[in-house]
């Protein structure tokens, strides 16, 4: 009887998984193995993906460099945050929250009104007589907003982790005689390893298919793989080259996660990974 | 009892919903979708007409749903993937040719559009259309170069090659679209636009690989915001575009590359087969070529109306203007975009994607 409940119960959830995500997989595999021209199957679209691989391996890199970034400027905020008081908690765990509520278009169309040329950060340079700087169209400011938009993803699961260490942990640890920095790297940085790859695994997956900060702060060439597929769909007219760009890009996070996944097992972290 | 009642209750609210709808459907409004370029239409800024305010208060029963594209390219994409309703469309000459083609377009009933016996005669059976059945000609105009001159000698404006000028790196905007791009690259080494030689076409593509490095940007409507705030210096683009942006920035100069050649273009009105409304959307064909109406709106776009009449509507420094309405010597050289077999125009695109991507 309660299993037959457990199962009426989940099939609305069932049945929008195989609507929604199921059955546009299959579109999307369809695609992939057809010939644009004549609709027939083909290896056309997965023979022409050698051609984007350098631009893979780009967004790739740049996730990965914005991951990290986030990690280093995440962690102590979330440290920062898991110890004040309870009221204090709340407060600064909704202020990370507040800039999501934004248009992240929004917010990256406002970067470019500070960084351009003619922006808001070379306009005040020059009024002290420095730049215009570039500032835009740089690698750089395609990591910068890379961090500054997916920053929140790092921040809430290392402070969700972070705020269930046991602190009687530490005392024991410090009783024991670890100094500071001996009790953040063997008890507290170790505990926290689950935060610390979901948090790189929640910044990552959405900053590597990401197609709008690369065309806003990017240059010519900081071209992503997200914005491929885009142009296949939009420009393009060539739905299953995009079809089959997406497929190895899903691949891809796949690998990534189970990647990380693999290392939280290996860790000494108790528990299972958020992700 | 209770059950009688359920019923009883049941039957009134579907009697009642059935009333409401039926009463809905007397005045129900027909809405009639429009698909065009962006900045394409005149809004009602700056005391300028709001032509779809006009064409809704003429005909009350219609409601004007309006969307925009940028480029020929995304509109054909969007329309070619299925799944949406659109009843007018806009395409540049090439695009008509390409979508009569194919069978995306529907003939259309001349008896409801009598507004065409104004347009000039020389924008009837044209090429791409040449029994005239599918299109009614909205304006036409040509693509050059925009350049500001307080930040580019004047020296340099020579021609197509300024685009590649290192002078000016990182201040040069290009068009995000294959068929504009690569007709530059064709003006500039001596290539027929219509070419359909994949040998020409790739020497047009190393060509634009090379500017590449000099470029601020690929863009289509945002060149707009880009060469009115000084951020991007030199642009090739639409005249009518310029006289547009020359309003709000006076220091944006326009060149005509004569010698090379430029295109110039004539932007139709269609109907695509996904239409619904198709009465509804010719009669918005007719209303835009009204002669008053087409020039309080190009009045306000700055392209130019293939409706002679029409000038008379419009601001007389604009009908005399000499980039809206170039002369015929300027013209000397200038050439339309054709339609280009389906393979043809995969593999420029793909081009232009590499070039992109490179």
């Amino acid at each position: 009887m309660r299993k037959n409940n457990s199962v009426l119960l989940s099939t609305p959830y069932i049945v929008w998984m195989v609507v929604f995500t199921l059955i546009p997989l299959g579109v999307v595999g369809y695609y992939a193995l057809t010939d644009p021209a004549t609709g027939e199957f083909s290896l056309r679209n997965l023979r022409e993906l050698g051609m984007y691989l350098p631009v893979l391996w780009q967004s790739v890199a740049y996730s990965l460099v914005s991951a990290f970034i986030c990690l280093l400027l995440g962690y102590p905020v979330a440290y920062y945050i898991a110890h004040t008081s309870e009221v204090a908690q709340k407060f600064l765990y909704m202020l990370v929250m507040l800039p999501m509520c934004m248009s992240f278009l929004l917010r990256t169309l406002a970067w470019v009104g500070l960084l351009q040329d003619t922006g808001l950060i070379n306009q005040l340079l020059g009024l002290v007589g420095i730049g215009p700087l570039r500032l835009i169209r740089t690698p750089g400011a395609v990591v910068l907003g890379m961090v500054y938009n997916y920053l929140p993803y790092m921040i809430l699961p290392l402070y969700s982790t972070i705020v269930k260490i046991d602190g009687r942990l530490i005392e024991a640890a410090e009783d024991l005689g670890c100094n500071g920095l001996q009790v953040f790297s063997r008890v507290v940085l170790p505990l926290s390893a689950p935060g610390i790859l979901s948090g790189i695994t929640m910044v990552f997956v959405p900053a590597v298919s990401t197609f709008y900060i690369s065309q806003k702060l990017g240059g010519t060439d900081t071209i992503l793989i997200g914005d491929v597929i885009e142009r296949q769909f939009k420009q393009g007219n060539n739905p299953n080259l995009g079809a089959a760009l997406s497929l190895v890009l899903m691949l891809l996070v796949f690998v990534c996660t189970g990647i990380m996944n693999r290392f939280g097992e290996g860790g000494d972290s108790k528990g299972g990974v958020i992700v | 009892m209770k059950k009688v009642l359920a019923f009883v209750l049941a039957a009134a609210l579907l009697l009642g919903c059935a009333a409401m709808l039926s009463g809905c459907a007397g005045e129900e409004k027909t809405t009639l979708y429009v698909y065009n370029w962006g900045q394409y239409i005149s809004e009602g800024e700056d005391d300028s007409l709001d032509v779809i305010a006009a064409f809704e208060e003429k005909y009350p029963n219609i409601q004007v749903k309006y969307s925009t594209f940028d480029s020929n390219e995304s509109m054909y994409s969007k329309l070619s993937s299925g799944g949406i309703t659109v009843d007018v469309i806009f395409p540049s000459d090439y695009m008509v040719a390409r979508m009569i083609q194919e069978n995306m377009l529907q003939e259309l009933n001349f008896d409801n559009i009598p507004n065409f016996q104004g347009v000039d005669s020389s924008f009837k059976n044209m090429d791409f259309d040449p029994e005239n059945q599918y299109s009614v000609p909205y304006t036409w105009g040509t693509v050059g170069i925009i350049y500001n001159s307080k930040y580019v000698d004047e020296a340099d404006v020579t021609g197509w090659e300024l685009l590649w000028n290192e002078k000016y790196q990182d201040k040069i905007l290009m068009f995000d679209n294959s068929r504009d791009a690569f007709g530059i690259a064709q003006y500039l080494l001596g290539i027929d636009v219509n070419t359909t030689d994949l040998a020409q076409l790739q020497a047009c593509a190393d060509k634009l690989a090379q500017q590449k490095p000099v470029l601020q940007a690929y863009v289509m409507d945002q060149v707009f915001a880009s060469m009115e705030n000084e951020e991007a210096y030199i642009a090739p683009y639409y005249a009518g575009d310029y006289l547009m942006m020359a309003d709000s920035n006076p220091d944006l100069k326009f060149f005509f590359p004569q010698d090379q050649g430029f295109n110039v273009f004539v932007d139709a009105m269609c109907i695509p087969t996904c239409a619904q409304e198709k009465e509804a959307a010719e009669l918005f064909i007719n209303f835009l070529c009204d002669p008053e109406i087409s020039g309080r709106n190009m009045d306000y776009l700055g392209y130019s109306t293939p409706i002679s009449a029409a000038k008379e509507f419009m601001d007389p420094e604009l009908a005399a203007n000499e980039y809206a309405y170039p002369s015929e010597e300027t013209l000397k050289n200038a050439s339309s975009f054709a339609y280009l077999p389906e393979e043809v125009s995969r593999q420029m695109e793909s081009l232009f994607m590499q070039v992109r991507n490179g």
